[in-house]
């Protein structure tokens, strides 16, 4: 009742979305080999990831690619053995640094998986709530409000949960589940989202409602994208980087530039070969 | 395929579905003996003065239990307090923090602990309780009691936390949320009917146990004193009256052992609906 009146009185509410210095996102690579145990999953991965674009990882099922973005918000590290070398700069910063904390970095740097992961025991609501809720020590239930109304939205989820953000996340389908990890994910203001191939588990038209979706979103994120379906990646990337396995079984990058460029015009031979479909 | 053959399997397998029907068969008869066995000797000193009256001293008729079932369930209760924090925070660190080296040693001497005899957890709970206090005492019970719950609890807890798909923890990481917060926040509610589960197993099973009692709650004649003092249990009551001579206590003991049946018998069926219902939820 209280929280009502002061909603209607105090048209924006102070949200205070952790923002921290530096708040470009823009995203270096550099030098970046990835192991699990003693395995070489990633060998040398350098370049500079396009802000407020959207860029493609394509490449061979097992060339590292879900490896790699892992590797972007420091996930990797949570899987059993995983073991960075290299640089990856956030702003400037390497967020492998000694001092910087994998929190922190995760705040800034959001991600999707390939199976829709809703928090079974949380109501729709209370899903995209999750990331404030639980680094935020408290908060008020009309600033959550604000904050999972917004998030939605941006999901292009919100006309279609608004009437049930009280039932159980996983009673959505699986296109809506999708979206609504992407809620979750905006809902905490990263900069940059990763997205590990977000399509392969929905049908067509839910597939095509989240290119839309990433369209809208890359005005103002850096959105990057794991991928096994090459027309998505030339629907909706800015830039595409190819992925193969070389020699030692270990990931490499081959060729990285404008997506028209390389689905038209590549530069190198085993990229023609891959998009021309004459392996892979 | 020869005639003979095929003849001589499938005896071989009626007779080995038959056996192994009846080992089961049996099992149930067994349960079902004890039932009525306690339930006819114990049904007629089952009645309200039993649950209502405190014990009464010998040649005195009636009396109940009401002071051991008090004390059974301040001692199951106090097991409780001190077992459940230890338990829980072992079972979320051996499923979610210790590395697995350190989770297997852990793993491994919860089992050993859990296979200890009752009544040596007793004597141990003796000499660091009772003898330093120079008294038998609900407490020392009840750190017994405890010391038998904490690795059924740790396990159990374990176990469930590592039924919750690994992804749902890397969706949680993946938000910026630390990983305590992670465990609480997410982890922890979908493996809540599971750990539910495995507490109520726990308490069943220390409810039953009358070894650990002997050298530490001792009995009381005095009704329920504090936590100091020694204290009744239905347990310990049960093996004092089924000692003795008297008929009117005897029959009592039979009341007693039927109460206690159908105590654990009730834990057990809600653990059954719970555990029943955590399926239901995961469809």
């Amino acid at each position: 009742m209280v929280h009502d009146l002061i909603r209607n009185k105090d048209s924006k509410p102070k949200i205070s979305p952790i923002r921290l210095e530096g708040n470009k996102g823009i995203l270096e690579v550099q030098d970046l080999s990835a192991w699990y145990g003693n395995t070489l999953a990633l060998k040398d991965i350098s370049m500079s990831i396009k802000s407020k674009a959207i860029t493609a990882i394509i490449g061979p099922s097992g060339c590292g690619k879900s490896t790699f973005i892992r590797c972007l918000n420091r996930m990797h590290e949570v899987s059993h053995g995983g073991r960075v070398e290299g640089r990856v700069l956030l702003d400037g910063k390497d967020i492998y640094a000694r001092d910087v904390d994998p929190v922190v970095i995760r705040r800034r740097i959001g991600m999707v998986f390939q199976k829709p992961t809703p928090f079974p025991t949380m109501s729709v609501f209370d899903n995209v709530a999750a990331g404030l809720r639980l680094t935020q020590l408290w908060s008020r239930r009309w600033e959550l409000e604000k904050v999972v109304e917004r998030s939605l939205r941006q999901a292009a989820l919100w006309d279609e949960v608004k009437d049930k953000l009280n039932q159980s996340g996983a009673s959505l389908s699986g296109g809506q589940q999708q979206r609504l990890c992407i809620a979750r994910a905006l809902a905490v203001e990263p900069e940059i989202i990763l997205l590990d191939e977000p399509c392969s588990a929905l049908d067509p038209s839910a597939t095509l409602k989240i290119e839309d979706l990433m369209r809208n979103l890359a005005q103002d994120y850096t959105i990057i994208i794991v991928t096994h379906n090459m027309q998505q990646a030339a629907r909706v990337s800015d830039m595409a980087a190819f992925f193969l396995i070389d020699d030692d079984c270990a990931g490499i990058l081959v060729e990285y530039g404008k997506t028209s460029q390389l689905f038209t015009n590549p530069k190198d031979k085993r990229t023609e070969d891959y998009i021309t479909g004459r392996f892979g | 395929m020869s005639e003979r053959g095929y003849l001589r399997r499938k005896w071989f397998n009626r007779i080995m579905l038959g056996l192994s029907g009846g080992a089961a068969g049996l099992g149930i008869l067994m349960l079902a003996i004890i039932l009525g066995y306690t339930l006819a000797h114990g049904i007629s000193a089952l009645n309200l003065d039993f649950l209502t009256q405190a014990a009464k001293p010998v040649g005195e008729v009636g009396g109940g239990m009401r002071n051991e079932i008090i004390g059974t369930f301040i001692l199951v209760l106090l097991g409780s307090i001190l077992a459940l924090p230890i338990g829980l925070m072992a079972g979320i660190s051996l499923a979610e923090f210790a590395s697995p080296r350190v989770a297997a040693a852990v793993r491994f001497a919860a089992d050993i602990l859990a296979g200890v005899p009752s009544i040596v957890v007793g004597v141990f709970a003796y000499a660091i309780v009772v003898r330093p206090m120079h008294s038998y005492s609900a407490l020392s019970a009840g750190v017994a009691l405890a010391i038998i719950m904490i690795p059924v609890v740790a396990r159990t807890a374990e176990e469930s936390l590592r039924l919750v798909p690994n992804s749902m923890r890397e969706a949680a990481l993946a938000l910026g949320i630390t990983r305590w917060r992670a465990v609480i926040g997410v982890i922890i509610p979908g493996a809540l009917t599971g750990i539910i589960t495995g507490v109520m197993l726990a308490v069943a099973r220390i409810a039953g146990e009358t070894a650990p009692l002997l050298f530490t709650a001792l009995g009381s004649q005095f009704g329920v004193q504090g936590l100091l003092k020694p204290i009744g249990a239905i347990p310990l009551q049960i093996y004092h009256y089924a000692l003795s001579p008297y008929p009117d206590w005897q029959q009592q003991a039979w009341a007693g052992a039927f109460l206690l049946i159908l105590l654990v018998l009730g834990i057990s069926m809600l653990v059954r609906w719970l555990s029943n219902r955590r399926q239901m939820s995961a469809r």
